[in-house]
């Protein structure tokens, strides 16, 4: 193996490491709020500090090969695509951190109701952000459409969860200040899935060389 | 961007004396106003294939040529073909400068004394002109009778330039124009091509990838004197279709 394929393998687990933090932050994050458990909320938080570096580590690592190897073709697309990916995955990493911070709110008070899709959402997120990684690792595009045709699924739960939500506020006007707050959690664990599809879409880039960013008919997705 | 075509170059075989066969069915196309780069390993057939352009291989006896390369509806490779003309029509430099020994001025002069321009102000003013196009022009408008040789080397390939540019070529082809330059006077070299090709058509051979990226709107990729990929630049460096390529531009060859 060459110096710059090494350089190129240490970038990619470098990745790995920073999205299985991320789902680790994901699924603690919710647990925190579906168990009650402070402590679960807090790791996340606190860990969210390493994400940053890793973020940070990444981006300078690509600029200093893209300085030093001018790499071309599939090695230009792997290295810029690694560091658009960490930019998303930065922001799942905050929006987990999001999640905690209003589970530490949230525990605070009497539940609302049982949490049922809530923890749906965090399972086909976490689970499309793993697929998403896994796709881009092994360039497989057939995971990685998988992944993007699955954002629907989150888009649909979070649509029932604050429809669920709207009737217990209007229903009874005490429950409004948690109810806002779990249909941000909704709200995140959405943007989340978001997230997980631009990285998705970005293997596609990778594989294919082509831009499919903004170009899938809702029809074809479905 | 409707591009017009300069050089089409259809099923070319060349085989050097000794039945080399060096080139084999290039299909190209060399649009009008641009810069098309040809890369590819030592021996790929690349310089060879610059110099069917404008007939080099028939300064040796027992190259042949196959196939067609229409330069405005003519073919070139054709035998009755006034070689001198077309030479003048698609001008070359190569890899070392090769200024002739004489003055700057007439260095540029000569070409256009041979096309029959003798009148001074007249061969005063295409000079200056060509040594403009070449932005060469301050650094030697003071000492025009010097002889080429105090040029530096960056200075002598612009001069040579220059030369090609006087008598008005439609093409002109690189061969490694800046090898034997250092990196400042590369880069006036190729930021002379941007400005060259808005009046002249360019094709470049290069061994230095980068700078066929930076220089080219066009890039043909050769191996063992096939065509395995022509492409705009930006796609050959970015995500080229073909395997090889790809090996080659990441530089993961064989």
């Amino acid at each position: 193996m060459s110096i710059f394929d090494e350089e190129l393998q240490q970038l990619k687990e470098k990745i790995l490491k920073m999205g299985s933090m991320v789902e680790d932050a994901i699924r603690n994050s919710v647990l925190s709020l579906v168990e009650r458990d402070n402590t679960l909320a807090v790791n996340v938080i606190d860990n969210d500090r390493v994400v940053n570096t890793l973020d940070v580590e990444i981006d300078e690592g690509a600029i200093r090969l893209i300085a030093l190897r001018q790499p071309k073709a599939s090695d230009l697309r792997f290295i810029t695509m690694a560091m658009k990916i960490t930019t998303d995955l930065e922001r799942m990493g905050d929006l987990a951190v999001n999640i905690a911070e209003r589970a530490l709110e949230l525990n605070e008070e009497p539940i609302l109701k049982p949490y049922i899709d809530i923890p749906r959402m965090r399972t086909i997120a976490q689970r499309m952000t793993r697929d998403a990684l896994d796709a881009f690792v092994r360039k497989d595009k057939q995971l990685a459409m998988d992944v993007i045709i699955r954002d629907d699924e989150v888009d649909d739960l979070k649509h029932d969860v604050l429809q669920e939500l709207a009737f217990f506020m209007v229903q009874d006007p005490t429950t409004v200040t948690r109810a806002m707050k779990v249909s941000f959690v909704a709200q995140y664990l959405e943007r989340i899935a978001d997230h997980a599809t631009n990285i998705a879409e970005m293997v596609i880039y990778l594989v294919e060389g082509k831009i499919i960013r903004h170009m899938i008919p809702p029809a074809e997705k479905k | 961007m409707a591009e017009s075509v300069e050089l089409e170059v259809k099923g070319l075989d060349f085989h050097y004396a000794g039945n080399i066969h060096a080139l084999k069915k290039i299909n190209l196309t060399v649009y009008k106003n641009t810069v098309t780069a040809l890369i590819g390993p030592s021996g790929c057939g690349k310089t060879t294939l610059l110099r069917c352009f404008n007939r080099m291989h028939d300064l040796y006896p027992n190259n042949r040529y196959e196939g067609e390369i229409l330069f405005q509806n003519q073919n070139v490779l054709e035998k009755r073909i006034d070689l001198i003309k077309l030479r003048s029509r698609v001008g070359m430099v190569f890899q070392k400068p090769t200024p002739f020994p004489m003055s700057i001025f007439d260095n540029i002069a000569y070409g256009l004394k041979l096309k029959g321009i003798s009148k001074r102000s007249e061969l005063s003013e295409k000079v200056e002109r060509a040594l403009k196009h070449s932005a060469l022009w301050d650094e030697v408008k003071d000492k025009l009778n010097a002889s080429a040789y105090e040029l530096s080397g960056g200075q002598q390939q612009r001069l040579v330039i220059a030369r090609a540019l006087a008598v008005n070529p439609e093409v002109l082809l690189f061969d490694e124009p800046t090898s034997a330059l250092d990196p400042i006077s590369t880069a006036k070299i190729e930021e002379l091509t941007e400005t060259l090709k808005k009046e002249v058509t360019i094709v470049i051979v290069t061994h230095n990838m980068q700078q066929a990226a930076r220089i080219s709107d066009w890039t043909g990729f050769l191996m063992l004197g096939e065509l395995i990929e022509y492409d705009r630049t930006d796609k050959i460096f970015t995500a080229p279709s073909e395997k090889l390529t790809e090996d080659y531009v990441t530089g993961r060859f064989g």
